[in-house]
């Protein structure tokens, strides 16, 4: 029997590719390992290797032919003794797209994983200011606005301050010549050259240190963790160098540095790479700390960390790299620190979340809204200072709150909201607050497993009507 | 910093300590080695179809082109013996004797998984075939590794722990804390260091200003070689000798294994930061699969023998994966045990 090559995916979630090239002929021998194709979609190239022996029967699918469906038959591999007859006839069709997926989000660029996977994910969250009813105070009327990538914005907003300022430079793994594990310092190493984009050893503990002793001397460095997982290697430099050097010198030598990455739940990842770290830092006195999620807060927050003189962690999250979004149009666009934004009102019940936790959310009011709940949602964006007014304000307006976060719930950021309300705003609670959080477990890797982990916009529903006693 | 950048990747391949011949493998054991190296060849070959078939999905680092290392180094051990390595970990578990099955379940994430699909690729583990994880942080195994040592010492047996890691992993501070203490301790660890040139996109040259990897541990007085990874009756020989070390009372011993991996760091890393001629050169000149083939035939070992082994090994990795794709995933009770016992 002929062996079918099939159109492999680049990644669980690729529908589709363009075949861009064979590299055998038909009645070429064929190894296993040879590569015998190159594949490619808008994100990336890669190239097909078999994995089985024999002569290559037919090509089922020339090359240059675009959108191929995943899993479709390209190619056939003779065994021994057999001979190209034996093989199906080339499909006529060229798979017009049955269910393609079209995605503005641009490459990951992760070399860990599916290029596609998270985009995706991302695609389907609500535009992050899509749900926002008022324009940010912080931006002049008639501001041009301009559809930009998360990880664009955060590039843009670090080229900025490198060009305003020569101490400000970036380091970790990855960052100059592959351009960002994450491709996020796409084109600095190109930009500011290899004094100020620098590439470290796998070395997480050491260069968060060398970081915050750059940072003492004056320098502005923004340290990148490949995500915050690695970051726990480093975590004494960060809380006891960086946090603790401006008080324990009577305010005499500051650490002006931010610790940048990717936090929090990514994509079957399992245990010791998907973990919420906002609990953890946010409960650091001398440390500031940022989580934004939409793109033009990532981009105003991260301007505003840069100039900082303290130690800033700024959060940020995989899942929302590929998602578009508005960004001012602006020179120097920079927000406040320690400001929670409303980003959609309403009188029945406040729902408080930031990062990845505002898809579930948004999505949630809108779900609620079906059924006459009028929920008001509050993006945090800073979880140290938290902006303890706004939640405040906004919870005597609606006696009711709901904390959403990815993490563990024990000591959780929902934990500190719901004893500050319960301290501000006990007279005014018709309800306890409610906390929908990450499980109490470790991340599992099984696909029915992980999604049991983390909290849904159902959860997020079903907590606000009960606080509604709906 | 960039300033003091070498230019060429050559180091890693240059100077070797044992460049003599390593000793013959008798026919059995050139036999051994092919059928292992093979197992672990097409099982990754299939994990990377599953992979692209959607089946497997996060993190799955392919072992292709490293195979001799855990196949010569296995042959260098007894039972009772300790592995423990990182992520990129399917080829370890294999050579230990897990079964191809077991692991195959938990990349798909299935309940008959080594970890009951919790777990994944990079974490799984065999408290019956001592195989110790599985582990996702760059370098902390060494640290687990010497401690699996540590407990070895205490009990006075004569077990050997044998410590993977990478290039890349061995610019982390807790490897040489680890170094110092099993030297100063006389433990009886192998650190074997699986050099394969790169780190993701960063070759050794750009991370590491002693690239010689066997010399790692002169500060600390540990002894080290570096051996041809891709020869695996070079791996072999040196693991004897390392593991005897070890046996002996006489502390850790470094190996640096010189290799190569064929593939991306993981699924879908395109590869940029080398070309493919520089895979190609590799993988035709020093494949370690291809050349005990060769010595097999050189033997007198017939090409249909050959093909036996092949067919054999095909025979298992297939029905691995038909398991692993219809195994069921786990009851969701699975998601609230083994958290504390
Ligand atoms: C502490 C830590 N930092 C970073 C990473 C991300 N990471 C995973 S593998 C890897 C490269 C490791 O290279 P090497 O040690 O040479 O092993 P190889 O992948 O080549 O087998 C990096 C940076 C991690 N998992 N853990
Ligand atoms: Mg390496």
């Amino acid at each position: 029997m002929p062996i079918d090559v099939l159109m492999p995916a680049l990644s669980p979630t690729m529908e589709k590719g363009n075949l861009s090239k064979w590299l055998k002929k038909e009645g070429d021998a064929i190894k296993s390992g040879d590569v015998i194709a190159e594949i490619e979609t808008d994100k990336a190239t890669m190239e097909v290797e078999a994995t089985d022996e024999g002569t290559l029967g037919k090509i089922l699918i020339a090359e240059g032919t675009q959108d191929v469906a995943v899993n479709t038959p390209i190619a056939t591999i003779l065994a021994e003794g057999e001979d190209a007859s034996a093989a199906p006839a080339p499909k006529a069709e060229k798979n017009a797209d049955a269910k393609s997926v079209e995605n503005k989000s641009d490459a990951t660029g992760d070399p860990e994983k599916s290029p596609k996977s998270s985009d995706i994910k991302a695609e389907s969250h609500p535009s992050p200011r899509k749900d926002t009813p008022e324009p940010d105070p912080e931006v002049p009327e008639g501001t041009e606005m301009v559809m930009t990538t998360l990880r664009e914005a955060l590039r843009d907003a670090m080229a900025e301050e490198m060009r305003r300022d020569p101490d400000v430079f970036i380091m970790g793994e990855e960052v100059a010549e592959y351009q960002g594990a994450y491709k996020v310092t796409q084109g600095l190493l190109q930009e500011f050259g290899d004094r100020r984009v620098i590439d470290t050893p796998i070395t997480e503990h050491g260069f968060a240190g060398v970081g915050v002793g750059a940072a003492m001397a004056g320098l502005k460095p923004i340290v990148e963790f490949m995500t915050f997982n690695f970051a726990m290697q480093a975590i004494d430099q960060i809380i006891n160098s960086a946090a603790k050097t401006l008080y324990m010198s009577g305010g005499q030598m500051g650490c002006p540095i931010v610790f940048r990455g990717p936090n929090g739940a990514a994509s079957r990842v399992a245990a010791q790479h998907s973990q919420d770290y906002s609990a953890w830092y946010s409960q650091v006195p001398g440390l500031k700390v940022i989580a934004p999620y939409s793109v033009a807060d990532y981009k105003g927050l991260l301007k505003a960390a840069i100039r900082d003189p303290n130690p800033v962690i700024f959060l940020e999250h995989e899942m929302l790299y590929g998602v578009s979004g508005p960004v001012p149009k602006l020179d120097d666009y920079v927000l406040p620190i320690g400001k929670a934004r409303v980003v959609r009102t309403g009188a029945h019940v406040t729902i408080i979340s930031w990062s990845h936790g505002m898809t579930y959310a948004l999505k949630a009011a809108d779900e609620l809204a079906k059924d006459g709940i009028e929920a008001e949602v509050i993006d945090l964006r800073t979880l140290r200072p938290l902006d303890t007014e706004t939640i405040l304000n906004s919870v005597k307006k609606t006696g009711r709150a709901v904390a959403v976060e990815e993490g563990w719930q024990q000591n959780g950021v929902g934990a500190e909201l719901s004893a500050r309300i319960m301290e501000g705003a006990f007279d005014y609670l018709d309800a306890p607050v409610a906390r929908v959080s990450g499980k109490d477990v470790p991340m599992p890797y099984a696909a029915n497993l992980e999604k049991l982990a983390l909290p849904s916009v159902a959860d997020v529903v079903a907590a606000a009507k009960a606080v509604c006693y709906r | 910093m960039a300033a003091a950048k070498k230019t060429t990747d050559q180091a890693a391949t240059d100077s070797k300590s044992g460049s003599h011949a390593p000793p013959d493998f008798t026919k059995d054991e050139e036999l051994r080695a092919l059928r292992d190296m093979l197992l672990i060849r097409r099982f990754e070959e299939k994990a990377g179809q599953l992979y692209g078939m959607g089946a497997i999905g996060g993190f799955c680092h392919l072992y292709i082109g490293q195979e001799a290392i855990v196949v010569g180094m296995q042959m260098a051990l007894k039972h009772g013996d300790q592995v423990i390595t990182g992520y990129r970990d399917h080829g370890h578990m294999l050579a230990t004797g897990m079964e191809a099955k077991g692991v195959m379940a938990e990349l798909t994430g299935r309940q008959g998984g080594y970890s009951k699909g919790k777990g994944g690729s990079m974490h799984m583990f065999s408290k019956e075939k001592n195989f110790y994880g599985g582990h996702g942080i760059v370098g902390a195994q060494v640290s687990l590794g010497t401690g699996l040592a540590f407990a070895n010492r205490y009990r006075g047996n004569d077990n050997v722990s044998i410590a993977y890691f990478g290039d890349g992993a061995s610019n982390q501070g807790q490897v040489y804390e680890s170094f110092n203490m099993a030297e100063l301790w006389k433990l009886p660890v192998v650190y074997v260091i699986e050099n394969n040139r790169y780190a993701m996109g960063t070759s050794v040259t750009r991370s590491s200003a002693q690239t010689d990897f066997s010399k790692r541990g002169i500060s600390f007085n540990i002894p080290g070689e570096q051996v041809d990874g891709m020869d695996v009756r070079a791996v072999k020989a040196a693991g004897d000798k390392a593991v005897q070390w070890c046996r002996d009372g006489k502390g850790p011993f470094i190996l640096e294994m010189q290799t190569y991996r064929y593939r991306g760091h993981s699924m879908s890393d395109p590869a940029k930061y080398r070309t493919r001629e520089e895979v190609d050169k590799v993988r035709h000149d020093q494949d370690p699969i291809e050349q005990v083939r060769n010595r097999l035939l050189a033997l007198g070992v017939s090409e249909q023998d050959l093909k036996k082994v092949d067919a054999e090994v095909r025979a298992i990795v297939n029905e691995s994966a038909e398991f692993a794709q219809n195994d069921a995933e786990p009851d969701p009770s699975e998601l609230w045990t083994d958290i504390l016992r």
